[in-house]
């Protein structure tokens, strides 16, 4: 029941998009169409998913204060967190180019869909706060993957309704000025709006 | 009639190409097709005209299914007042009139701040001024309280209009519907004329009677939960000093209770609902299933039933708050809902199933049927996107076989 609601709090409440504003620059930037915003979200949902378990055991094992203890009394005082940053960004790209490897190899019109994209989900700033918010939370591992499909599950739904806003948008009649992402912005905050319904739910 | 049409005619060559308001001319056309059907007709060859109704007598038929509202609304501001006042000695001409004098500024107040943003819109962007607005800018006032200051209608209104309107290139191009943006911005905006226990009933100069609760009954059953007192004896008791059963099932039904301008009577909302359905203008879909994914979560949470507010009879959260309104006139706008007729039932069914969540849930927010319907509205497109997909897909599937 615990974990039903931390999934429920990091796809609706504590949303990556709405509630913290991560991972901007793909959800405004690939978001032209369903399909592509598809492809990217469900992405971000498998790279979270297997990043956030394993940056756990990283951190567990190896980045904590304390977390050396079991290689000697030497090594029980050491306290490695200050490496935080540069690990956990180490493993998210070599699982991204491994997501890569696997997209191109399987789904070769996606991966021309995605381009850039792709690889730059390694620094997609979501990806790393997913990481970041579990070291700081203190998850347990179960709780760690929950949280992590939880969150890309957020974002997932974010970029695919906005995708579709988009897709419907060619009937509009927007002012020049605002084209592209200008009216997107717009939208954001419109759609910051409505996710606000569920700020203030406590699980 | 005569003499308009001359007056009209006499004007056109200004505002037509060459004349001199050239600028002007969607000023003029809004004007003139709003007192004369305009004469357009369809080429030959092409348009398959299947009734007469166009966009203008639409617009006008779900204002008509407003008025029964609005003038509940105004009639009710007045009770509300001199009920809290103790003043036994207030005729029911007394009352309306108190209301209207509350009331109708709101109402000014939204159509003049919107109408002007509309027009320099329209005239700068050069596309027509149309009834649309008639619709938002009598949305906007039904669902505020009566006490809200009148600078901050106007800024909703603008804000709304501008920014959830005018942006995506005018009516029915927008995405979330316009009304309730304009009054999510006012309740994030200034929650303290917004919400709470004191807002909904305008005392005036005259102190409230003893033992006068302006409190609504969704913020009074929200309480019996969280003193785990039985919601619905709560309900019944509340106030009792000054109307016997306030918050009794039918009086919550006919409306005397405090609340939004014209949200209070679910009655009221029903007669608009049946205007719209019969005219054909709003979505029975929607309606439906939206009561019935209201009613249907109310059972759900008598089965979860943690706290007295889960165990409230489901037909209660139909009666309570701004639901009826919501559902009948926001859902139902045919521009920012789903698109798609099985799209619609998917999407009415989740705005009922998501407003007795927020309301019984999320402690921050007492009602819940301005976030849902917004929340839909930016999902709208997704559900009408897949029941499209399906719709392709079948429809191969039997084409290749």
């Amino acid at each position: 029941m615990e974990l039903f609601n931390l999934g429920i709090r990091s796809i609706f409440i504590d949303n990556m998009v709405f509630a913290y504003f991560l991972g901007m620059c793909s959800f405004l930037a690939v978001s032209k169409k369903v399909s592509t915003a598809l492809g990217l979200g469900a992405a971000v949902i498998f790279v979270l998913t297997i990043t956030v378990p394993l940056n756990w055991v990283l951190n567990e094992f190896v980045l904590k204060e304390g977390a050396l203890a079991f290689a000697g009394e030497t090594f029980a005082a050491v306290d490695l967190s200050f490496l935080r940053f540069i690990m956990f960004i180490a493993i998210i790209a070599a699982m991204v180019q491994l997501v890569e490897m696997i997209i191109e190899k399987f789904a070769p019109a996606l991966y021309g869909a995605l381009g850039i994209f792709l690889p730059l989900i390694a620094v997609n700033c979501a990806i790393l706060g997913g990481s970041l918010f579990m070291a700081q939370r203190d998850y347990t591992l179960a709780e760690a993957t929950v949280y992590g499909f939880g969150s890309g599950t957020g974002f997932f739904l974010a970029i695919v309704a906005l995708a579709a806003i988009r897709e419907k948008l060619k009937y509009s009649h927007v002012p020049n000025g605002l084209k592209g992402l200008g009216i997107t912005m717009l939208i954001t905050g419109l759609m910051g709006i409505a996710f606000m319904s569920f700020m203030g739910i406590d699980l | 009639m005569k003499f308009l049409r001359d007056l009209l005619d006499k004007q056109k060559p200004l505002f037509q190409k060459g004349g001199k308001l050239e600028n002007l001319y969607y000023l003029y056309e809004a004007g003139e097709t709003f007192m004369f059907s305009p004469n357009h007709t369809t080429s030959p060859r092409g348009a398959q005209i299947k009734d007469a109704i166009d966009l203008k007598r639409m617009m006008i038929t779900v204002v008509i299914a407003m008025i029964p509202c609005l003038l509940f609304g105004i009639y009710n501001t007045g009770n509300m007042h001199y009920l809290a006042i103790q003043d036994a000695s207030a005729t029911f001409g007394d009352k309306f009139l108190q209301g209207a004098i509350l009331v109708l500024p709101i109402v000014l107040v939204a159509y003049a701040a919107g109408g002007i943003v509309e027009a320099v819109f329209a005239v700068i962007r050069k596309h027509p001024i149309n009834e649309g607005f008639l619709v938002t800018g009598m949305l906007i006032p039904l669902i505020v309280p009566a006490t809200t200051p009148l600078w901050q209608v106007a800024v909703a209104t603008i804000f709304a209009v501008v920014i959830a309107k005018e942006v995506f290139g005018g009516t029915g191009m927008n995405i979330l519907n316009v009304a309730m943006t304009a009054r999510a911005f006012l309740y994030f905006a200034y929650p303290a004329q917004l919400s709470g226990d004191t807002v909904w009933t305008y005392v005036g100069d005259n102190a409230a009677a003893d033992g006068f609760s302006g409190a609504t009954a969704l913020a009074v059953a929200y309480q019996a939960g969280q003193e785990g007192q039985n919601a619905v004896a709560e309900l019944t008791q509340h106030n009792a000093s000054i109307m016997e059963g306030m918050f009794s099932f039918t009086n919550m039904f006919v409306g005397f209770i405090p609340g939004s301008i014209g949200e209070t009577s679910t009655l009221m909302c029903l007669i608009g609902a049946a205007i719209l359905l019969f005219t054909g203008v709003a979505s029975w879909k929607i309606m439906v299933s939206a009561f019935g994914g209201a009613y249907l979560m109310g059972l759900v949470m008598n089965l979860l039933a943690v706290n007295e507010y889960m165990a409230l009879p489901s037909h209660y959260h139909l009666v309570m708050g701004g639901i009826a309104f919501g559902i009948v006139f926001m859902a139902t706008d045919p521009v920012s809902a789903s698109q798609t007729e099985s799209g619609k039932w998917i999407y009415g069914l989740l705005i009922g199933v998501l407003t007795i969540i927020i309301r019984v849930t999320n402690p921050a927010y007492p009602e819940g049927i301005m976030l849902a319907v917004l929340f839909m509205n930016v999902f709208a497109p997704l559900i009408d996107y897949y029941v499209v997909q399906a719709n392709k897909k079948r429809r191969l599937q039997r084409a290749t076989v």
